[in-house]
């Protein structure tokens, strides 16, 4: 029954965004009031059915219901309940419903909200609508999570363990709101060029925002997961799937800086139309390339070629379809507004051309075997040493000039008063610098270069901080998202530079040492957990003769899925973490051990969330004061505190 | 000309230069850094160079997998055509068993060893990496529906 139930709430979701398309584009005509009615009440009704059918799949999935194909392919019996609730989206099917459940989700307060005023508001949803119905059909026609199974099977397939994981469980719903949150701010970008409205990147704000909050805790998480479920001890590894979330991450940075100036001074308003569209259009690139199974990764789920056309089809349409409307409407706009280049709208110029330009080096390294392979067949891989070369220096030039926008004026701005705010933070990144090279030896310029940047970029948010005290909470939205760069420049800087690590076969009771640790091994244990078996290391971390702590990292094998996987063990002081995963068993109680010690790792995580703070403070000013806030013809000095 | 459209050209010449910089940047990086995938049976057929590194994919030879002294690990990646002996030191990702698919970068000795920087496996048993099918397809070990 719950199948079924599923199926039509899955087309009646279809048939609701389609009403919801076609009324809301008719809704920008100035006195179509009704259409706009409609629309909005389709995307409540949208929501309705996407919500049914969402959890109509996650009971299926809880009560382990086999006769639903998807079900019996994913899950097992013997899953603990939060892994069997993550299980709806650790798959293809079930992770599709949850792109169009956000999307609905989003969509529904778009209607909600009415931001920037009804003829805006129906145009993004019309456009939503669209994205929606053409998700919906990619899910009935290639993808449907509630297919039968006759007869069903006693027991499941079971899911990937690497997937059974609680950062995993999160990583995916953060990641959509992210992306999908993106298509909220495209809506809003197609609206304009339809309708010739203003305000819309005012309007489309709070998505934005949200999508990139959303976006930096997504990447945060996979790279923590990916850092402590691999057994690598690396944080990013350049891989195509991470660059899928990368590249959105950069443009709806870019997009957050060059909508503001649009909203505040009035300029790059075709920019950040341009941007919108292509923040969204890198999103469903990235869904294609994680979904359809043209790469290798834990992510590929599915490699039927009729789901990676169909999307390849969306993206072109999606692209083409808002480009042309682009080229078509944009023309008839008013242009952007001028400035000095002493303003605060060159650094906000400048910083979308180095997010662009390092967008562009990972947009490349990614897509470049895969156009390789397409058309000749010769498979290659870009190694991390392309990312390193290109982006690295990209985005660190950035991060020189991040301090000085807060501190200029829009319009016309003054860099000696900027300087005569900021020379102490140079003052921090000296010392930092100077530490550097006192402490490190041998010298190294990456390690001075990166500290004095680091020091130059906190230096500068606390000053940024001191100067606005008394202000509203969000006037300090930016300096926490500089901040918290600063604080995860260390992080990398730390453990890539100094990271070291040890790879020892080990008898019971033998020594190693690594970094300034002792470790003991005292042997193995045999452990059963919900559904797995583990041997289970048992390492004392030695302090002075004492044993201090005892980590315990395991070998699990996972009988349902046939599968091993490693759970590494994880010590940490907040400024350095000791790392160890275990290995092959080598016979007669001998087993090889591995440790990293990753000086300074988890400020890495720590920075991701100090950014998303920021994100998520500037988000509250905005929800909170919107009625207060004058529009967008006050005068430069009174914006400057913004 | 006046002032503004004479900044307009300066900002899009320097953009242009830019643009420029940033895609021979591309370019060189991309020449400098990219890895061939190469099956077995491709590096017995064509000549490979010693120390050029590159990605060898195949299966873990069923009964090939010798652990030495420490953490020296050695094995042999077929493609059911062509077969060859591999070294590493390290440890071998959980996944890493023999008669799967596995991945690793590295480079050829003048022994004719692939010595192995990095060996990855596959992620479950239902995956196999589109480059090893690739491979065993073309060795015509592949039959669909045996994984």
């Amino acid at each position: 029954m719950t199948g079924e139930l599923g199926q039509l709430s899955l087309c009646f979701a279809l048939a609701l965004a389609l009403v919801m398309a076609v009324s809301g584009l008719m809704g920008t005509r100035p006195a179509d009031f009704a259409a706009r009615r409609i629309a909005a009440g389709s995307a409540m009704g949208l929501l309705v059915f996407v919500a049914l059918a969402f959890g109509t799949l996650t009971y299926a999935f809880i009560v382990s219901d086999f006769s639903i194909f998807d079900v019996a392919s994913n899950s097992h019996t013997l899953k603990p309940l939060v892994y069997k609730i993550s299980g709806v989206w650790a798959n293809h099917e079930g992770s599709m419903l949850l792109w169009v459940l956000v999307l609905s989700i989003y969509a529904a307060i778009v209607a909600g909200l009415q931001r920037g005023g009804e003829r805006l508001t129906s145009g993004a949803l019309g456009v939503q609508g669209l994205v929606a119905a053409a998700f919906l059909l990619f899910i009935i026609f290639t993808s449907n999570p509630f297919l039968r199974l006759d007869p069903a099977p006693f027991e499941g397939a079971g899911m990937n363990p690497l997937l059974q994981d609680p950062g995993l469980a999160m990583h995916p719903p953060m990641l959509y709101a992210g992306y999908v949150g993106l298509s909220a701010s495209f809506a809003y970008a197609a609206a304009a060029l339809l309708v010739g409205e203003e305000g819309w990147a005012r309007a489309a704000r709070p998505f934005m925002l949200t999508a990139w909050i959303a976006l930096t805790c997504g990447i945060a998480l996979g790279s923590w997961w990916a850092y402590y479920e691999l057994g690598w001890g690396g944080f990013w590894f350049w891989d195509p799937v991470e660059n899928a979330s990368l590249m959105p991450w950069l443009i709806a940075t870019a997009l957050l800086h060059s909508a503001l100036a649009t909203e505040k001074s009035g300029a790059f308003r075709t920019w950040s139309l341009l941007l919108a569209i292509a923040g969204f259009s890198l999103s469903l690139i990235g869904t294609f390339l994680v979904r359809s199974g043209v790469l290798s990764s834990v992510h590929a789920f599915a490699s039927d070629p009729t789901r990676g056309f169909f999307i390849m089809v969306l993206i072109a349409l999606a692209i083409g379809g808002a480009l042309a409307l682009f080229a078509w409407r944009a023309p008839t706009l008013q242009g952007g507004a001028a400035f000095d280049v002493q303003s605060r709208e060159t650094m906000l110029l400048l910083n979308n051309v180095f997010l662009v330009a390092a967008c562009a080096c990972v947009f490349v390294g990614t897509l470049y075997p895969l156009v390789l392979d397409a058309i000749n067949g010769t498979k290659i891989s870009v190694g991390p040493p392309y990312f390193a070369l290109t982006f690295a220096p990209i985005f660190f030039a950035l991060l020189l000039l991040v301090p000085l926008g807060p501190q200029l004026n829009w319009k016309r701005g003054d860099l000696k008063a900027a300087w005569r705010t900021l020379y102490p933070a140079l003052g921090l990144a000296g010392i930092a610098a100077l530490a550097m090279v006192a402490m490190v030896s041998p010298r190294s310029v990456a390690a001075t270069g990166a500290f004095a940047v680091a020091g130059w970029l906190i230096g500068a948010s606390i000053l940024d901080i001191r100067k606005r005290k008394g202000a509203r909470a969000s006037a300090f939205a930016a300096a926490l998202a500089h901040a918290g760069l600063g604080i995860s420049l260390m992080g990398v800087a730390g453990t890539t530079l100094w990271r070291s690590e040890a790879l020892t076969v080990l008898a019971p009771g033998q020594i190693m040492t690594v970094g300034p640790y002792i470790l003991r091994f005292d042997g193995v244990t045999r452990e059963r957990g919900p559904n797995y078996i583990a041997d289970r290391g048992h390492i004392a971390l030695m302090d002075g003769g004492r044993v201090g702590t005892t980590l315990l990292p395991e070998h699990r094998f996972y009988p349902a899925e046939n599968q091993d996987m490693n759970d590494t063990a994880i010590h940490t002081t907040g400024w350095r973490d000791l790392y160890l995963a275990l290995g092959d068993d080598r016979g007669g109680g001998r087993f090889t051990l591995r440790a990293y010690v990753s000086p300074l790792a988890p400020l890495i995580w720590l920075g991701g969330l100090v950014m998303a703070l920021g994100g998520g403070l500037s988000l509250w000013g905005r929800l909170r004061v919107k009625e207060l806030e004058p529009k967008p013809a006050a005068p430069a000095t009174a914006l400057a505190a913004e | 000309m006046n002032a503004k459209k004479k900044r307009r050209l300066a900002f899009a010449a320097a953009l242009l230069a830019a643009g420029c910089v940033l895609a021979g940047v591309i370019v060189y990086g991309l020449g400098q850094n990219t890895m061939y995938f190469r099956s077995p049976t491709d590096v017995a057929d064509k000549q490979v160079s010693e120390g050029v590194a590159f990605r060898l994919g195949g299966l873990v030879e069923k009964g090939s997998v010798r652990h030495g002294a420490g953490a020296d690990v050695r094995f042999r990646v077929t493609d059911g055509k062509s077969t060859i002996a591999a070294d590493y030191n390290g440890v071998l990702p959980a996944l890493f068993r023999e008669g799967q698919g596995v991945v690793a970068t590295g480079s050829m000795d003048a022994r004719g060893t692939f010595v192995a920087t990095e060996v990855l496996a596959k992620h479950d048993e239902k995956y196999m990496p589109p480059e090893v099918v690739a491979a065993l397809k073309r060795s015509g070990r592949w039959q669909e529906g045996s994984q």
